[in-house]
């Protein structure tokens, strides 16, 4: 019944706001929505915690320790994003950016893309995945020509067809599981492409095929994570979209595209009984760490640099979920978790940061402590969190990590440290004259509310001091799962 | 072979035909042939997809057949005739590559498909197992349309291809996915061809010309200034 709640909401969310979408109260009742959505994802993750894994409707949907966390992570960001976007965009149609009838399209949109992502994270059908996962594309590609921009419109081309392409791969990988569990599970009764079914009899499935599906997996929804080097849609639809849709984009699409890797990969390497996927996994996840720090020098915009360090910490999730193990498990999932609070929590400073200067080019953005404390603290603190510095939660996952690292993969320990070094150095550099930098600019008269992105930084900085034992006995729930027994 | 059934011949047929019409769309610059050619592609699944229901009488098989046909054959061909017509836009630019070029790059691309199909098919137990290269051949070769072309319409034909041959490719391999998920691709299909549709509009509104390499700006290094308001429309490229 939650469960059902928990779809439905968004979608008729997505139908009322695609009619009355353009009216004042349009934006309350996005937030009314996302709450609804997130109270229905929290009565669903008691019900899991309590009484264990669920299915419904004809085992289609499948909800376990390992998809519950997202689904909660999904509907919290969705819920403080929206509640971002009511002053964000009333702000950007004073300044004459979107005409009010386009906050229509944003409206609808916005909520269908939370529908499609909890989709693709509740169901147990990997052809669903894939449908959902490219619903989530079309979904966003409007948005992020939302402006009518040159470049937006560039932005959303080049997701389009990068993101078209690369899951027209991955469709190509279902097809080829399917056709290998075809042989054991039978084409009746449509059970083939269910997880719950695959999973069972995965040490049946033929292996060649299995392989040669995962990289096709491996490559499509790849692309949806920003891992290198099919990257390039990554940083234009997150610098040109507006910044709510970056943040959604950033926090949560990623994480439900790592999700679809991970899925795979346990399908894969149970069949393989070889070391193939993790390899590729590290392979490809260090490959992003280091590309995207190195390219992290080369930016001027605020939000492509951020939405480089997105790449590079997909990069270090991937990395984590190819070393594979209990701790290393855990450690990306409490990644993914703080990852996903953090960048939303700093695309929402950014957004006021860009909104008051005018301007996303660094060097046009000065000063923000002195303009508005909150922006500027914000800003500082979301960028500190997201580097990696002590007491915040990314802190504890990457420690983690590298320590894991230093034992099982000690080759990649220093291109790792080094690669989150040069990273270091890219964005504080940058942040801190942003922050800290003399200003001619007036302050500002009304301080901007900012409460979701403290509320994000909050649990960020719990996460780093203490992970209260419900919360770590579900990732090490979820970690055990991922990591086959 | 002396005893392959007619029908099977049949099948065979269609899928030479299918390879024979991605070479087609390789060498075609007029986007209204190009449209044509998919939508004959879309004819030629139909037919394969109806012959595979009858042989094997698979009746989801039937179901998928007919939205072939309504979808691939009938509505996405004429949204994009419309969509040529409101814009304008018939003849495509000279490829990145000159056509023999092309060809030539289709005949690896073709050689590595049937390479890469090989061990698929060796496990195939089904009847069209043959197909399964030509399949990959379709996918890649569309591949190559969209690399190599400038104008956005004729990327999207490329895309709309690369998934006929997808679907081929899982009708080939498996006798098609389960009902849902076909009924989920074909919608998504649906929807992109709509997005793109208000797509289209908007680059027009913007640039004055389908052409896609208005769209090279936003390089690593861009310095273009995000403050100064939308220049519209550079210069009236002809299309």
């Amino acid at each position: 019944m939650t469960f059902l709640l928990l779809l439905s909401t968004p979608v008729c969310g997505a139908l009322l706001l695609g009619v009355f979408g353009a009216r004042r109260w349009a934006a309350h009742l996005n937030v009314g929505v996302s709450l609804i959505t997130f109270i229905a994802a929290c009565a669903l993750t008691t019900q899991v915690v309590n009484s264990g894994p669920l299915l419904a409707a004809h085992e289609q949907f499948f909800v376990d320790s390992f998809n519950v966390f997202l689904v909660t992570l999904t509907a919290f960001v969705g819920l403080t994003t929206s509640i971002f976007s009511r002053p964000y965009m009333r702000v950007e149609m004073t300044h004459g950016r979107v005409a009010p009838t386009r906050l229509r399209l944003y409206h609808s949109m916005y909520q269908l893309f939370m529908a499609t992502m909890l989709v693709a994270l509740t169901t147990n059908n990997m052809g669903l995945l894939w449908v959902s996962m490219e619903a989530a594309t079309l979904s966003t590609v409007l948005l992020v020509t939302l402006y009518r921009t040159p470049a937006s419109l560039e932005a959303g081309w080049k997701y389009f067809i990068l993101c078209g392409v690369g899951i027209a791969q991955a469709l190509f990988g279902t097809i080829l599981l399917y056709f290998a569990a075809e042989k054991v599970l039978g084409a009746a009764g449509g059970t083939a492409l269910l997880w719950t079914h695959l999973n069972a009899v995965k040490g049946h499935l033929e292996p060649t095929v299995l392989g040669l599906a995962f990289v096709f997996l491996f490559v499509g929804y790849g692309t949806k994570v920003g891992l290198a080097p099919l990257h390039n849609w990554l940083p234009d639809a997150h610098a040109e979209g507006p910044t709510p849709i970056s943040a959604v984009l950033s926090g949560l699409l990623l994480n439900v595209a790592i999700y679809a890797v991970v899925r795979c990969k346990v399908l894969v390497e149970g069949s393989l009984h070889s070391q193939l996927p993790s390899q590729i996994l590290m392979c490809f996840g260090l490959l992003s760490v280091v590309l995207a720090a190195f390219l992290l020098w080369r930016q001027r915009d605020i939000k492509r640099l951020f939405a480089y360090s997105s790449i590079e910490h997909m990069g270090i999730i991937t990395f984590a979920f190819g070393m594979g193990g209990p701790v290393a498990n855990f450690a990306a999932l409490l990644h993914m978790t703080v990852h996903s609070l953090t960048k939303s929590a700093i695309f929402f400073t950014v957004g006021h940061a860009a909104q008051k200067a005018g301007s996303q080019l660094m060097e046009d953005i000065r000063g923000l402590i002195t303009l508005s404390p909150t922006i500027g603290w914000g800003l500082m603190m979301g960028s500190l969190a997201i580097l990696g510095m002590p007491p915040f939660g990314v802190f504890a996952s990457e420690f983690l990590i590298l320590t894991t690292a230093m034992r099982e993969q000690p080759w990649a320990t220093p291109v790792l440290l080094a690669a989150l070094g040069v990273a270091f150095a890219a964005i504080f550099g940058r942040v801190q004259p942003m922050v800290f930098g003399e200003t001619t600019a007036k302050r500002l008269p009304h301080p901007p509310a900012l409460l979701p992105v403290f509320a994000h930084l909050a649990i960020v900085l719990m996460l780093g001091l203490y992970v209260p034992p419900y919360l770590a006995d579900w990732y090490r729930a979820a970690a055990r799962l991922i990591g086959g027994e | 072979m002396t005893g392959t059934p007619l029908d099977l011949q049949l099948l065979n047929l269609c899928a030479a035909l299918l390879l024979l019409l991605s070479f087609a769309m390789l060498a075609q610059r007029r986007v209204v042939t190009l449209v044509s050619l998919l939508a004959i592609q879309g004819v030629l699944l139909f037919v394969a997809t109806l012959l595979l229901a009858w042989r094997t009488g698979e009746r989801h098989l039937y179901l998928s057949a007919a939205l072939t046909l309504a979808l691939k054959v009938l509505l996405l061909p004429w949204l994009l005739h419309r969509l040529i017509r409101r814009l304008q836009v018939y003849w495509d630019t000279e490829p990145l590559l000159n056509i023999s070029g092309t060809m030539l790059v289709g005949l690896l691309v073709v050689i590595f498909a049937f390479g890469l199909a090989q061990p698929i098919a060796a496990l195939a137990s089904t009847a069209t197992r043959s197909a399964i290269g030509i399949a990959v051949a379709v996918i890649l070769l569309s591949f190559v349309t969209m690399i190599t072309r400038r104008k956005a319409m004729s990327q999207v034909v490329g895309f709309l291809s690369m998934e006929n041959g997808l679907f081929f490719g899982a009708m080939s391999a498996t006798y098609g996915m389960p009902m849902i998920v076909e009924f989920g691709v074909a919608l998504d299909v649906l929807v992109a061809v709509l997005v793109l549709g208000v797509f289209f509009f908007q680059i027009r509104e913007q640039f004055d010309s389908l052409d896609l390499h208005h769209l090279e700006s936003l390089k690593e290094s861009s310095t273009s200034s995000k403050t100064t308001p939308p220049v519209s429309a550079q210069s009236g490229q002809e299309h």
